[in-house]
């Protein structure tokens, strides 16, 4: 028997509505509010039994428009390798700068999706980012921290 | 509204708004071109940039994309049958067989009219609706807006997802599941924060739609193996032809306009239904009113058939304004996204807007059509060189898609944690997108889930805790009614009606 993804992913929900129901419950409120008509928990509570119901039923019903994705043909490899260094791009932007860790993860993603017009790749990457700063910094008045560009008494 | 209007004028038609307008428009049609990417991926990437801004300049940027957008979404529709946008899915129908006898120059200028037409009477429209509604929506209680709220959250659901009801229906409560984290607004108890100082003012709306539309859409189009920018590619090859229209086809526009802009702005003020349904309407009674030798062209490239539904489009864009700065309650994702910027600003739509912020309510309105005519003269001359700039291939679009929404983020928090949920959100969204659950559910359940608790708890406070308030008006009562009407057709539809 093969369960639809569309099902499995209620089914996720059903268990995350489950979970955020029981948190809500736990939500501790001030003494004199416990028997208010309505207090913090109030509308987490309602909002918990509503993705119960939601997904309950379209787990318990039949489904008439099936969701068809052929998994064969995604690109995993390209996506998974795109989040990572998204992540990466995460760790290191407040440590190694603004200006430094952009232009890498540009450079590094171009690359990921095939790019080799290393001109190109080049060019859309540290002076992109190094306009795009300047656009920021310089003419927008909006603050931007780079540890790096300030070890190297570029920006103040 | 004399002086409103005067006001409204003085601060659209300074240098810098017209300006932003003008980028506005540009930025709107190059992202509107690309299918896959719409007005609520060009708006999203606009937000951190218009912080820096004004909220009436922000505001007029925001509204020149979305213009922009659904005209870029017309010109691929036209030229290449590949719709940047659902709203112009049935500009496809009569627009790229003209655009196959090459008439391609003409069929974009018939769009352009249209959409410059539709839209300018629709503003007019809006002109006078605006301010009358929100003297009358100064009645609306709390109860009345609890259930209104609703009423757009169903709505939305039932028209955006057809056929994913429920799906959509998860949606509209993981969107209020995501806007109840944080601290509760009136006792500042933390809910959900799981003792977490980045989750104690609760989760961004900037990180929400950047997340859900920007990062995933991106993430999306890599996962699919597709390449949005092979339509911009073909569009700057193709040969556009005159864009003169002759007398007959002016006279058959002069007819459909009239009837598709009043269609295209009631559909457009309605919760949920939008651009999208007001196209499709506007081209299915067009094709009711013509004579039986026009009705025979239609989809073989009639002037009627192109123009109904881009006036309809356009002027339904104008439409679900109103209930934003009416009301507060956004009617559609992308004015969802729009009312989500207005609170970032500190400006809470209402009717008290139109006293407390004439200049914004004004000047978004006034903006809005010098938008028009900014379309009309800029970028339908461009459109062959707005499409060579857009071909950039997808190699660089998409991991710049993916810096400018991180760099929003990083901007607005300079914090990893943010930068970490965005991507956490926007992997989950790309695997929910690919089947098939709607996201404008989710974001506009973001954006109202503060103000439908506030809302909540005010009704039940002052009912004491019974649920009474639902029926008790009039007004409430017709909006309920309204709620299960939609939830019972939608069910039946979806699951009992015969196929």
């Amino acid at each position: 028997m093969r369960i639809s993804p569309v099902k499995i992913i209620s089914l996720l929900f059903f268990v995350f509505s489950g979970f955020y129901l029981y948190y809500a419950h736990q939500i501790r409120v001030f003494s004199f509010d416990e028997d208010a008509p309505f207090n913090a928990k109030t509308f987490p509570i309602y909002l918990g039994y509503a993705g119960l119901f939601f997904s309950g039923l379209y787990i318990v019903l039949p489904e008439r428009k099936p969701s068809n994705v052929n998994l064969t043909v995604l690109d995993y490899k390209k996506t998974i390798t795109l989040v990572v260094l998204m992540i990466i791009y995460g760790v290191t932007i407040l440590k190694a700068g603004y200006f430094l860790s952009t232009s890498l993860f540009l450079i590094l993603s171009y690359i990921t999706l095939g790019e080799k017009r290393w001109f190109w790749v080049f060019t859309l990457s540290f002076p992109f980012v190094a306009f795009f700063m300047f656009l920021l910094h310089g003419l927008l008045d909006i603050y931007l921290r780079d540890p790096f560009l300030k070890y190297l008494g570029i920006i103040g | 509204m004399i002086e409103g209007i005067l006001i409204g004028l003085n601060t659209a038609l300074s240098l810098k708004n017209i300006l932003m307008v003008m980028i506005g428009c540009f930025a709107g049609t190059i992202i509107g071109m690309l299918p896959g990417l719409g007005p609520m991926t060009a708006i999203a990437l606009m937000i951190p940039i218009t912080y820096g801004f004004e909220p009436s300049t922000g505001l007029i940027l925001m509204a020149g994309v979305y213009y922009g957008a659904v005209f870029g979404g017309s010109t691929s529709s036209i030229l290449i049958n590949a719709p940047g946008v659902p709203g112009t899915v049935a500009t496809s129908f009569d627009g790229y067989p003209m655009a196959q006898q090459g008439k391609a120059g003409k069929a974009l200028a018939i769009a352009a009219y249209s959409s410059f037409a539709g839209g300018t009477i629709a503003a007019i429209f809006l002109l006078f609706a605006a301010p009358s509604l929100s003297k009358v929506s100064l009645a609306f209680r709390s109860p009345d807006y609890f259930g209104l709220m609703i009423l757009g959250l169903t709505a939305v659901s039932a028209f955006s997802a057809k056929g994913h009801f429920l799906k959509a229906m998860m949606m509209v409560v993981l969107g209020l599941m995501l806007a109840s984290v944080g601290q509760d607004t009136l006792s500042d108890i933390p809910r959900f924060v799981f003792n977490n100082m980045n989750l104690a003012d609760g989760i961004s709306f900037v990180l929400v739609v950047m997340a859900t539309f920007a990062m995933s859409e991106a993430l999306t189009i890599i996962f699919k193996g597709s390449d949005p920018t092979q339509a911009a590619k073909q569009i700057s090859l193709s040969k556009l032809g005159s864009i003169r229209l002759d007398k007959d086809e002016t006279k058959k526009m002069v007819t459909t306009i009239p009837r598709s802009s009043i269609i295209g702005f009631i559909i457009g003020v309605l919760p949920g239904a939008g651009s999208t349904i007001a196209s499709f309407l506007a081209y299915g009674m067009e094709r009711n009113f013509v004579k039986d030798e026009e009705k025979q062209k239609f989809g073989k490239g009639s002037v009627n058939g192109l123009a109904a539904p881009e006036t309809a489009n356009n002027a339904a864009c104008s439409g679900s304004f109103v209930p934003l700065l009416t009301l507060g309650i956004p009617g559609s994702g992308t004015t969802a996204v729009m009312l989500g910027a207005l609170l970032g600003f500190g400006i809470q739509p209402g009717p008290r807007l139109y006293q407390t912020n004439p200049e914004i309510f004004w000047s978004v309105i006034m903006s809005m059509y010098i938008g028009m005519v900014i379309l009309l003269i800029l970028n339908l001359p461009l459109i062959p060189y707005i499409a060579r700039i857009l071909a950039v291939p997808r190699a660089f679009l998409i991991p710049l898609i993916l810096f400018f929404s991180v760099t929003g983020i990083y901007l607005m928090s300079f914090n990893n944690f943010d930068i970490y949920l965005m991507i956490g959100i926007a992997v989950v969204a790309t695997i929910l997108r690919l089947y098939e659950f709607p996201m404008p559910p989710l974001i506009l359940a973001f954006v109202l889930g503060g103000l439908m608790e506030e809302n909540l708890r005010r009704s039940l406070l002052i009912s004491d805790g019974s649920w009474a308030f639902l029926w008790d008006r009039p007004l409430t009562l017709c909006i309920m009614v309204t709620i299960v009407l939609i939830v019972v057709w939608q069910i039946y539809n979806s699951y009992f009606k015969k196929k």
